[in-house]
């Protein structure tokens, strides 16, 4: 048993082992929709592309509430606000049609500005104050989505927009079945592979921010507000930063889901999809980002999984004896519970955290507590 | 004037209601800085069960006094969401209580998942309507209508807050719930069982939350399983609006909430000259929540709450 744990820690630090297993895991992606849709069938590969939209969301609340710790309820406005600026500037609603490179960074944008909207107001909160603001701001949105048909028709209401442009480059449409090589690649194999190139550009915007100034800076502000303060950051504005960058990132989330899907709804940003984000962060292990996408992954793909449960009920009792729809979503919130139960930092902490939850850290965190009642 | 008249009882109705489930929201958070989501659904069982029991007694074809079945309907639903709140707590927040607060609160959304799903498979995704049991009056006050439903929605939940403020102030066990608010460990040393007191806040939370579950039944005559969603939301946000873990500061909370919001439903069509209809009244409400918090940081009686290192 030690001689293989040498051996594992010898190959961790072995370079050539770390390019091998990067280019097995590219291989892997490249390959990944084939794979499912050969094995699992279309509908897995679609979950697929549903699984990347969620990292990028997850990765985007992530500097929120992970980096800067900033408890933000209302999460899914953001996306709303992407999907919605897509939907309006590409689909004949207004008769616009607007190309996909400039659809995206306007999303983006404008996702930006309302992260702005709601940042500002609200600098002065904390903790749970900061958390209810938050959300009501996000039922705030999806009721004006709701409601915004008359007496002017903006959003077309509850029944939402419909036949929305695809993404497309040029005549390319990412929708349609092309050839190449003499491979067929349907719709959702391409949407695949232009989802996987941007949430590997989340990522990497996520891994370069985690140690960069920024990022240092958001750290600081998340442990001690008052400290950073003294440190010489500009609270104010890092925390705005914050905002409007995890709100950037779902706002392209929402346009690419929006252009996805063909069709979109009020009903897709309600509160439910917020808190599903926040756990998806949570569960996997805050702060940091292979955690993230681990929470992500498990929390799009898990619910889907226990769609087999009728099929499972099937073969072991010989019928179904409670509907697998209804019985679903029961066994998802149990497992939250069950593993936050069993790891209350999540299944991937990040270094720090580990650190901050050691074996008598508890212990040591209450001393620290305290000393510093005392002090006050 | 008459418009304002029956706004002013319909909001006193809703907001009394309001009250009563932000105070298990506001008793939770006062001792272990959690906020509570599955308190919504506790609520929502007490409907329910409320429901059930008035519905198997009834099923019997008893002619039995219908205030009888509707009052023992409700001491079922306290009973059973009273065990709810006391195994909620033991199950899923005892074992996260040294645990970082998101994770807590994490679990507090699986709880609520759970218990509003159990719900679905128990009773079904369709909605229950509340029986005709009770003899319904209705009296005019200058041009406007309140019911003998509405009179005692009011009166129970202002009988009920009395006594929680009597039982949170001049009881010894009101003294043990204070002190562990302040100081948990502290309590401890001091003598106190804090197991036990955090339990009997749990305990003592739910039994609200039944009541004002079948008070939300009685007087809208429909239970869903997904009541308690919203319903939760809005007492929560009542709660903060008061200042959140501030007994006084909930039911302040739950009233001018319930009031915004059936003022807000009454008025903003006639504000905006039109343009925004009733269906806003959830926006005005979150307006003016955040419009208070903007102003005041910590709630309307909240204490100011120094950063904790």
């Amino acid at each position: 048993m030690d001689k293989l744990r040498q051996r594992w820690n010898a190959l961790r630090h072995d370079r050539h082992a770390a390019w091998a297993a990067a280019l097995a895991l590219a291989v892997l992606l490249m390959l990944l929709p084939f794979i499912t849709g050969e094995t699992l069938g279309r509908g897995w590969v679609r979950i697929l592309d549903f699984t990347l939209l969620y990292i990028m969301l997850a990765l985007g609340l992530n500097i929120v509430v992970g980096y800067a710790g900033l408890l933000d309820l209302g999460y899914i406005a953001f996306y709303a606000v992407g999907a919605y600026t897509y939907a309006l500037l590409a689909s004949p609603q207004f008769g616009l049609h607007l190309p996909f490179w400039a659809l995206l960074p306007i999303g983006a944008g404008i996702a930006g500005i309302f992260g702005i909207l709601l940042g500002a107001p609200t600098l002065r909160l904390r903790g749970d104050y900061l958390a209810i603001v938050t959300l009501g701001f996000g039922e705030i949105i999806r009721i004006f989505l709701n409601n915004l048909n008359a007496p002017v028709n903006i959003t077309n209401g509850p029944q939402g927009i419909n036949l929305i442009d695809p993404v497309s480059f040029g005549s390319f449409s990412l929708s349609e079945t092309h050839t190449f090589f003499g491979v067929t690649f349907p719709g959702i194999y391409t949407y695949y592979y232009l989802f996987l190139l941007l949430a590997l550009l989340v990522i990497f915007v996520s891994l370069r921010l985690q140690n960069s100034r920024i990022g240092r800076a958001w750290v600081a502000i998340r442990e001690d507000e008052v400290a950073a303060e003294a440190m010489g950051i500009n609270t104010r504005n890092i925390k705005l930063l914050a905002f409007a960058m995890g709100a950037s990132f779902a706002g392209i989330s929402g346009g690419l889901f929006a252009g996805f899907q063909g069709f979109i709804s009020p009903e897709s940003f309600n509160l439910f999809e917020s808190i599903i984000v926040l756990c998806m962060i949570v569960l996997g292990g805050m702060g940091n980002i292979g955690g993230v996408i681990l929470g992500a992954v498990l929390l799009t793909v898990f619910p889907e999984a226990l769609r087999y449960i009728g099929d499972l009920q099937h073969y072991l009792f010989g019928r179904v004896l409670v509907d697998a729809a209804d019985l679903r979503m029961l066994l998802f919130g149990l497992a939250l519970v069950l593993i936050m139960i069993f790891r209350p930092a999540g299944l991937v902490p990040s270094v720090r955290r580990r650190h901050e939850f050691g074996s008598d850290a508890s212990v040591l965190a209450q001393e620290q507590a305290s000393l510093y009642d005392a002090r006050r | 004037m008459d418009i304002f008249t029956q706004q002013l009882i319909n909001g006193l109705v809703l907001g009394s209601i309001y009250a009563l489930v932000a105070l298990g929201y506001t008793m939770v958070y006062g001792i272990l800085e959690l906020i509570n989501f599955a308190h919504g659904e506790v609520t929502m069982f007490g409907a329910m069960i409320c429901l059930a029991v008035i519905g198997a007694i009834t099923a019997t074809g008893t002619d039995a006094n219908g205030l009888l079945i509707v009052a023992l309907g409700l001491s079922a639903a306290i009973s059973v969401c009273t065990v709810l709140g006391f195994l909620i707590e033991r199950v899923a927040y005892r074992p996260l209580r040294r645990a970082p607060r998101l994770a807590a609160l994490i679990t507090a959304i699986g709880m609520s998942i759970v218990l509003q799903n159990a719900a679905m498979l128990i009773w079904g995704k369709q909605y229950i309507t509340f029986p005709p049991l009770l003899p319904l009056v209705r009296y005019d006050i200058g041009g406007a209508v309140i019911t003998n439903l509405q009179i005692f929605i009011i009166l129970l939940s202002c009988l009920l807050m009395a006594g929680l403020l009597v039982l949170i102030r001049k009881t010894r066990l009101g003294r043990a719930m204070r002190a562990t608010a302040q100081a948990q460990d502290i309590a401890g040393l001091m003598g106190i069982n804090v197991n036990t007191i955090i339990s009997v806040t749990f305990v003592i939370g739910a039994a609200l939350a039944a009541v004002a579950g079948v008070m939300v039944s009685a007087y809208y005559g429909l239970a869903h399983y997904f009541m308690g969603f919203m319903l939760g939301l809005k007492a929560f946000t009542a709660a903060v609006l008061g200042g959140i873990g501030n007994i006084a500061g909930a039911m302040l909370g739950g009233l001018l909430l319930g009031l915004i919001e059936s003022f807000g439903a009454g008025y903003i069509g006639t504000l905006t000259g039109g343009f925004l209809g009733s269906h806003y009244q959830d926006v005005f409400a979150f307006f003016v929540l955040i419009l208070v918090l903007v102003i005041r940081p910590s709630g309307l009686l909240g204490e100011r709450v120094v950063e904790r290192a």
